[in-house]
């Protein structure tokens, strides 16, 4: 797909996380607004799916799982946008009896939907046992995750980092949004990942580093990671990325993590983000 | 005279072990991952025979468990095996978002459950376990008696769609379920008929209150005792139908008076026909080292205890 086809996709899918979390007062933008370029891409040209046959089992289709939850509104907005299910149901998130619950589930059969997320730290563990039965079912096809830059602070990624090494889990690509914020602030100020590409060296992990904002940066690291694929090793990919991308008075704080913008707010971010598919 | 044949003694893990290693024989999808128990577990034989379909997570259960659930997309059936206590616990929160919630069809293998754990104590000694995972919606509970109920069970829930809490244990305890019965979850098994007093129990339990109900039959009272071996979906119509007879009910258990099945059994009867009940139960304290017998006794869910439960309550009609 052409960069300018995409970058136009990616700023309706701006404008449906900001009108989604304004609707309900409720929802995490942030990292919504910053992981908007990846998802994109990655529903638009990179994963190997079929929206319009979506089962649980996903064999021989690519997986992807967010294990970072509550950024479900670009999750579910590229979802829509790329046929999983009908875009008009975006206007139901966080509403009573809607299938788009504030943190994704595959409870109420949403399609797309393979796991619970939300609290954090586990996604890594299920798509490592989804990766290993994709081996057990001679299934080529290949295991995507996203992170939290701060979500690395849970005791569990690392468990599941050592074991996806120990059992050589090597179709499998992990992705963290290495944005350096979390809900009190910076990560550093928080609790410091300290070195982090050494850190998944030493858990023995094979380590790539993209620009979240830079398509071109993103296409060519994710096909370097699958190139990587199949050689003994599990990848993750620390992508660069700004907390608010695309909408100025989010950017450069960590307070719009999990903060709603009022009317006036949505107003100044709608004036910034170009209506390219339709509002929903 | 009430008699019952008893088949030998074992392990009610053992019943496992070799429950699981006849999935992996009969079943390609059933997987298993242990978190360094293989050998508490009784998993080694299936661990020799099926290499590829056995999975050593290390002292790692909560990945194990997050593992599992991202093993049943692409069609497979994990079981996990570690201690009850590491079972549960330690991973609540891993088994409520990616098993439950999910409602995925992993089986959680717990063994060493309750005080007959014995001599590593407290920290290892779960009692909580019934109530935690019965309350997860989406969630079966078993509590099987003795090893043929515990493999014919292991075998049942691989062909349950479902997540499955089965809980088991150490000591070795008298076979009394004959080796070809049909493991029915959700189908209490009544193993004496009576008409004074109906005993309700699950695990190590049942065959003591077996032994109760002998004694009490020395004292001239008929005694009923149901193996409620699945604590979630209760058999209702079992419970209603017996004490309907019986009007006053008995429940022991390995697990806290909290939670357990005395309490799903209480909440029924409160329901329908409220009557009067005792609980054999341990009684909102910690356990602590000591022989599976000596505990079974200090913290009074032996085989007097049930006798005891039972006057009071036929006391109390």
């Amino acid at each position: 797909m052409e960069n300018s086809e995409l970058k136009q996709i990616a700023s309706q899918v701006r404008r449906d996380i900001v009108r989604m979390v304004a609707a309900v007062s409720s929802g995490h933008p942030g990292g919504s607004l910053g992981c908007a370029d990846f998802f994109t891409l990655m529903y638009f040209e990179v994963l190997k799916q079929d929206p319009k046959k979506f089962d649980m089992d996903g064999k021989k289709e690519d997986l992807f799982f967010l294990s970072n939850g509550h950024i479900s509104p670009v999750w579910y907005s590229v979802l829509a946008r790329s046929g999983y299910f009908p875009v008009a149901e975006l206007s139901t998130f966080r509403k009573i009896s809607s299938r788009l619950q504030g943190h994704p589930s595959p409870a109420k059969g949403l399609e797309g939907i393979r796991m619970a997320s939300g609290s954090l730290g586990q996604g890594l563990s299920n798509a490592i046992g989804a990766a290993q039965v994709k081996k057990l079912n001679v299934d080529d096809s290949l295991v995507y995750t996203l992170h939290g830059d701060g979500e690395l602070q849970e005791g569990q990624i690392w468990e599941a980092a050592m074991y996806a090494a120990a059992h050589k889990v090597d179709n499998l690509i992990a992705t963290i949004d290495y944005n350096g914020r979390q809900i009190d602030g910076d990560v550093d100020d928080v609790i410091t990942l300290g070195n982090l590409k050494e850190k998944w060296q030493a858990f023995g992990w094979h380590v790539l580093e993209m620009n979240g904002h830079d398509f071109d940066d993103m296409r060519k690291t994710l096909a370097e990671a699958k190139a990587k694929t199949g050689h003994g090793k599990p990848i993750v990919i620390l992508m660069t990325t700004e907390m608010g991308q695309g909408v100025d008075y989010m950017m450069g704080t960590h307070k719009w993590h999990g903060s709603a913008p009022n009317a006036e707010q949505l107003e100044s971010a709608l004036n910034q983000l170009e209506e390219t598919l339709g509002d929903y | 005279m009430i008699e019952i044949e008893v088949f030998g003694k074992k392990d009610t893990r053992s019943g496992f072990g070799e429950g699981l290693l006849e999935l992996g024989q009969n079943n390609p999808d059933v997987l298993a991952l242990c978190a360094d128990l293989t050998g508490s577990l009784k998993m080694d034989a299936f661990q020799k025979e099926f290499p590829e379909r056995f999975f050593q997570v290390g002292i790692a259960e909560a990945n194990m468990i997050s593992i599992a659930a991202g093993m049943t997309i692409g069609g497979k059936i994990p079981f996990t095996g570690t201690f009850a206590n590491f079972s549960t616990g330690r991973v609540y929160d891993q088994i409520r978002q990616s098993v439950a919630y999910s409602n995925k069809n992993v089986k959680i293998a717990a063994s060493h459950a309750g005080l007959t754990l014995g001599e590593d104590g407290a920290t290892h000694q779960i009692l909580e376990d019934i109530g935690m995972m019965k309350m997860l919606p989406n969630m079966t509970v078993i509590v099987p008696a003795d090893f043929n109920q515990t493999k014919q069970a292991t075998i049942a829930c691989a062909a349950h769609e479902g997540p499955v809490y089965l809980r088991f244990g150490r000591p070795s305890v008298p076979i009394f379920v004959k080796p070809d019965a049909q493991f029915v979850i959700g189908k209490a098994d009544t193993v004496i008929e009576g008409t004074d007093v109906t005993i309700i129990a699950c695990g190590h339990l049942v065959w003591k209150s077996i032994e109760a109900a002998q004694e009490l039959e020395k004292q001239g009272i008929s005694a009923e005792v149901i193996n409620m071996h699945t604590i979630k979906p209760l058999d209702e119509q079992a419970v209603l139908q017996s004490v309907a007879k019986t009007k006053c009910v008995v429940t022991a258990e390995e697990h806290m008076y909290n939670g357990g099945l005395g309490d799903s059994i209480a909440q029924l009867l409160a329901r329908t026909n409220p009557l009067p009940q005792e609980y054999v139960a341990v009684n909102d304290t910690f356990g602590e080292s000591g022989t599976p017998d000596d505990l079974m006794k200090k913290y009074h869910i032996d085989t007097p205890d049930v006798v005891a439960a039972a006057l009071k309550v036929i006391s109390r009609k």
